[in-house]
């Protein structure tokens, strides 16, 4: 694939109906949206404008009632169930408000679980897995359940959950919206280190100030994109004590 | 995903639960363990009936009144011994529950009237004296033999021989005392005494008999036997067909022992599908728990599914669940029947586990998992993602 050319993602004329009928609700309103890669965008907008629908249609969670949706150049519509699991497995990293962590299992548990479902054996698995939490500075919480974690800790074992698989895109839906600004802080600065590595950063925000730390702002309301601006000098979240080391889960 | 994966994490959510596991778990328990005890004892109860009609002697053929009062006398056993060839012995058979009475002590027990050639018929010997001779029926001798259980009871194992005892009032001399025999089919061949046949006759105020038993060269000759036989009372009874209170049964053991075997056969089977339904029932449990789970669980098959489960991930996951509690439940159960068929053996149920029943018990538990998790399974596998994340 050619990056340069090829759109991450690119949305067209992509509408969402939620009860086709009487009380039909637009919650996207054939939206043209096209993000290319390396960027980082931030999506705002009042509740209810449509931006997790539209999060949702981007991680192949749900699929849009009508319009294209092209991941990398190819045309998700296409896809059945099984492809769509295997591309959110694949090229997405699903961030959301509420961590969204198996309580049953562990830290370490928690972030295998995608590679499981990738078929990684598990030795491979358990090290790919132990290097993401390192990396998000949760080395010491590995056997830890999400009982016995801070929300910024959970928040931190959902993010290297997603840092196993090494996606090409990171999707965040109110990433920060249940952390403190510190913890948030602490989020927002590994969600930049990611970018600077070359994946492609969504996130659903409610904070001006967070959504400054992206390079792109996207404002939704009521289905329909309302202004696409560029942020030309974005905040830098102070990394903390996060020493950052990639871990590879093998792309592709 | 590969099977072993979806084992450790079936298995997780099993032990996530444990008490509700191990209370599903007890329905296919109780299930396997009835079926598997149950069929044992059906089974033991065939083994321990053959083994008793087998004890009765060997290549018997019993010659039977169908009627009570049936026409045969004691002519007729002379006329068979001369007239079937295929015949080794033939003896008659009279007998009757009279009171015997020896000192002070009186004891109720069977009066079998009978005639040498007994012991070989039956199969069983005199342990001590003699048996009864042609010259006892002859003369119409009181002399008797006795049973072991009568020689154990009655005389306190004290030496019988040429002791008086009294029959129905009148006085015999015990001249001998038979070898332990055991029980079977509902009576006990020790509890008895053995009296001439005419002398039974005579105290039971009859001329006939009740039972011919005869006894064939060889199991070849059997059915021959038979045959031969019941021609001859074909002839004699020209109204034996429709059989009426005339007809003269002819049955060889061979034939008695296939009709009991149909009979106790029906019941293992009866017995077994009573169990079986409780199998079911265990597994009705597993269907019902694993729909609780799956319920209860939505937000955890939404969470898979967007890191890229499949359906048959999740499939696999609830399934295995469900075949995990059956499984083990029914290797638990087997253990169980195993066990209760041994204790019934202890405390004199008959029982024999075969491997046949225990197969099949457990292939069925299996099968039971299968059949009430697949529902479960499927319904958390087609769950739509974004509607499992929503669920509180
Ligand atoms: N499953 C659904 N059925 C019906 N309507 C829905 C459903 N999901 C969302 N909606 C509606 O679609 C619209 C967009 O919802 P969405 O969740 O995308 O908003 P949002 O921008 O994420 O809001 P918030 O900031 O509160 O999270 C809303 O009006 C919502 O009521
Ligand atoms: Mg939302």
């Amino acid at each position: 694939m050619s990056p340069v050319a090829t759109p991450v993602i690119e949305l067209r004329q992509v509408a969402k109906i939620y009860n086709p009928g009487e009380a039909a609700v637009n919650a996207l309103d054939h939206v043209d949206l096209t993000i290319e890669e390396g960027e980082m965008v931030a999506i705002m907008g009042p509740s209810g404008s449509g931006k997790s629908t539209m999060m949702n249609v981007i991680g192949m969670l749900d699929r849009p009632t009508s319009g294209e949706y092209r991941l990398l150049g190819e045309d998700m519509s296409r896809k059945n169930d099984n492809q769509l699991a295997e591309e959110r497995n694949r090229r997405i990293g699903f961030i959301f408000q509420n961590f969204n962590l198996l309580s049953r299992l562990t830290a370490l548990q928690n972030a295998e679980l995608p590679l499981l479902y990738r078929g990684v054996p598990g030795p491979e698995r358990r090290e790919t897995s132990r290097k993401a939490l390192e990396a998000v500075g949760l080395g010491n919480r590995m056997h830890h359940r999400p009982s016995q974690l801070s929300g910024g800790e959970s928040q931190r074992v959902a993010i290297a959950r997603t840092i196993a698989t090494d996606p090409a895109i990171v999707l965040g839906d109110e990433p920060t919206g249940n952390l403190d600004s510190r913890s948030g802080a602490e989020v927002m600065a590994i969600f930049q280190d990611l970018n600077r590595r070359g994946r492609t950063v969504i996130i659903v925000t409610h904070d001006e100030q967070i959504a400054h730390h992206c390079k792109r702002i996207v404002r939704v309301r009521d289905g329909k994109l309302v202004r696409d601006e560029v942020v030309s000098q974005p905040l830098v979240a102070s990394p903390g004590t996060m020493p950052f080391a990639g871990a590879g889960g093998g792309r592709g | 995903m590969n099977i072993f994966e979806s084992v450790r994490v079936a298995w997780g959510g099993l032990v996530g639960n444990k008490l509700r596991s191990a209370l599903t778990m007890l329905g296919v328990i109780i299930g396997v363990a009835a079926v598997i005890a149950l069929v044992s004892i059906g089974q033991g109860a065939r083994a321990m009936v053959t083994e008793q009609i087998q004890g009765l002697g060997s290549n018997l053929i019993m010659v039977t009144p169908r009627g009570g009062a049936g026409r045969l006398y004691l002519q007729d056993v002379a006329d068979l011994t001369s007239r079937v060839p295929e015949l080794a012995a033939a003896i008659p058979d009279l007998t009757r529950q009279f009171t015997v009475k020896w000192g002070t002590s009186d004891y109720s027990t069977t009066i079998e009237g009978t005639a040498p050639g007994y012991e070989q018929v039956r199969n069983q010997n005199v342990a001590e004296g003699r048996f009864l001779i042609q010259s006892d029926i002859d003369q119409r001798r009181h002399v008797a033999v006795v049973g072991y259980k009568v020689y154990t009871d009655l005389f306190g194992e004290r030496d019988p021989i040429g002791e008086q005892i009294l029959i129905n009032g009148s006085s015999f001399t015990v001249v001998g005392l038979m070898e332990e025999k055991g029980q079977g089919l509902g009576m006990n061949y020790d509890d008895r005494v053995i009296i001439p046949i005419s002398t039974a006759q005579r105290m039971m105020g009859t001329n006939r008999i009740a039972t011919i038993l005869a006894q064939a060269k060889s199991s070849d000759q059997a059915a021959p036997a038979v045959a031969r036989i019941t021609a001859i009372y074909e002839k004699k009874f020209p109204t034996q067909n429709p059989p009426n209170d005339d007809a003269i049964m002819v049955q060889s053991q061979d034939q008695i022992l296939s009709t009991v075997n149909t009979a106790t056969q029906t019941m293992t089977l009866m017995l077994g599908g009573i169990a079986g339904v409780s199998l079911i029932v265990g597994g009705i449990g597993i269907m019902n728990i694993m729909l609780v789970s799956v319920t209860e669980r939505t937000r955890e098959i939404g969470i898979r599914k967007a890191i890229g489960a499949k359906r048959r991930d999740i499939l696999a996951q609830f399934l295995v669940e469900s075949m995990i509690l059956s499984l083990t439940g029914g290797l638990i159960g087997v253990l169980m029947g195993v066990g209760l068929g041994r204790l019934g053996s202890l405390i004199n149920i008959p029982s024999t586990v075969s491997m046949a029943s225990i197969i099949t018990a457990f292939v069925f538990s299996a099968a039971v998992g299968l059949f009430f998790g697949i529902y479960p399974a499927m319904t958390a596998a087609v769950l739509d993602p974004i509607e499992a994340l929503r669920y509180e």
